[in-house]
């Protein structure tokens, strides 16, 4: 006796798969030290963009910085702490990358960490309370970024963290779904597996020799990550429901 | 210390939901917003098949994952247990719904006077307080006591403090087989529930 909660909906997803894939995005940067200004600003659109969605979402939307009242125990008032970090590094990163930008990679990696520790803490819904779903949302920020940083440049290093970025982030599915089992992820899973994982991990290798084959890499990294953290949201998320230990005896005695 | 707690006597819960309109009218909640409900649930297969009513609610936890989660701190929790939402202080984000196990919290647009901030059921912490300054027992006496107690036809819902031996919850719990929804995920419910007498 369950059901589909209806709480949060695409725009909370859509902090999951921007911030996730932006945050992403400031760490593959980072360590593929990607010159110009452009990954790191993008990096920072899709963080925002995704905290924009979860701003439309809130019922009291000029009661916003109430979000950062609770740093004792909510993983979304830490989540907004970092997110100030984030900004904050990030825009003095697009005038000196160091020291800033591989302190702006490791916030994101705390953002990251906090949107998985998020999901982590509803314990209303099985589908996120699993605690494999924190190495599942850090895993596929880390590849979907990676996937994004191959549209600005094809370096081997960069082509090496996203092979890196996939393996973990398969093995987090891996993990994930053996412990939380759900019908409406199958879909995106195999996704993740066949086109997320070995198709872009071909492609990957293809593009040690032919470079511009690096963004299609990329691509096929980032789309099934986004439809599985989509679906996790927004599909898999049944709520606890109901049941009883023991029926009522009656009329026995 | 007190500690107040809700219990209910499936054996005689007919559901007849006069406790969910005692409620909607006592706390004023618009259409789809129960903070009491009574759920009618099927168990075994036929043909031995059972049904229970079931009154649902906030169980006002001892550990809330509700308050734990809440980013403005607006869900607390008193010293006497009730936990409480502040609606001055909530963004409404619906976080703390997602976080409850007993799909106990409702946000609506349509709530005159708590609009787009998370509601739920309060143990009528208002009807308690001005009991207690009155020299009232919530439980005993009507006026200090939760809507959906006095409501209730058939005296399957209950009142009081668990905390002390001498309360009619007290002597419910001790004369009768009770458990507490979900308790394995470790909120520590104060909602308790009898289904059968202590052999």
């Amino acid at each position: 006796m369950n059901w589909l909660q209806k709480h949060w909906d695409a725009r909370a997803a859509a902090n999951f798969m921007l911030g996730g894939a932006g945050a992403g995005l400031m760490i593959a940067a980072a360590l593929g030290r990607l010159e110009g200004g452009a990954p790191v600003a993008l990096a920072l659109v899709l963080v925002a963009a995704g905290l924009g969605a979860v701003w439309l979402e809130i019922g009291k939307k000029l009661r916003a910085l109430n979000v950062f009242l609770n740093p004792m125990t909510s993983w979304m008032t830490r989540e907004s702490f970092v997110a100030l970090l984030l900004f904050s590094f990030g825009a003095a990163a697009l005038a000196k990358p160091l020291p800033f930008l591989p302190l702006a990679a490791l916030t994101a990696l705390a953002f990251v960490f906090c949107q998985g520790r998020i999901l982590r803490a509803s314990k209303g819904i099985p589908a996120w309370r699993a605690p494999q779903v924190v190495l599942l949302i850090v895993a596929t920020g880390l590849a979907e970024g990676a996937g994004l940083a191959l549209l600005f440049s094809a370096a081997p290093e960069l082509l090496a963290w996203l092979v890196l970025a996939l393996i973990l982030r398969v093995y987090a599915w891996v993990c994930y779904a053996a412990a939380a089992p759900n019908a409406a992820l199958e879909a995106p899973g195999k996704a993740l597996v066949q086109i997320g994982t070995v198709g872009a991990l071909a492609v990957a290798l293809a593009a040690l020799w032919l470079p511009a084959a690096a963004p299609l890499a990329g691509a096929l990294a980032l789309a099934p990550g986004l439809w599985l953290k989509y679906a996790l949201v927004t599909r898999a998320a049944l709520n606890q429901g109901f049941a009883l230990r023991s029926a009522p005896v009656r009329g026995v005695r | 210390m007190t500690r107040w707690a809700m219990v209910a006597d499936l054996r005689r819960c007919v559901g007849c939901q006069t406790c969910t309109a005692a409620c909607k009218q006592t706390n004023d909640t618009p259409p789809g917003v129960q903070w009491r409900r009574v759920l009618d649930m099927e168990m075994g297969e036929f043909p031995d098949v059972k049904r229970a009513f079931v009154p649902v609610g906030c169980m006002h936890c001892d550990d809330p994952p509700c308050m734990h989660v809440c980013p403005s701190t607006a869900t607390r929790k008193r010293a006497d247990g009730i936990v409480t939402i502040d609606y001055d202080l909530c963004i409404g984000c619906a976080y703390c719904a997602v976080a409850c196990p007993y799909q106990a919290r409702y946000k609506s647009s349509d709530d005159a006077l708590r609009p787009d901030v998370a509601t739920k059921c309060t143990f009528c912490a208002e009807r308690i307080d001005a009991g207690l300054a009155q020299g009232l027992k919530p439980g005993v006496d009507p006026e200090a006591t939760p809507a959906c107690v006095n409501s209730c036809i058939a005296q399957a819902l209950h009142f009081g403090d668990v905390e002390d031996p001498e309360s009619n919850i007290a002597g419910l719990l001790a004369e009768n087989q009770h458990f507490r929804m979900h308790e394995e995920l470790g909120t520590g419910p104060r909602f308790y529930y009898l289904w059968d007498r202590k052999a």
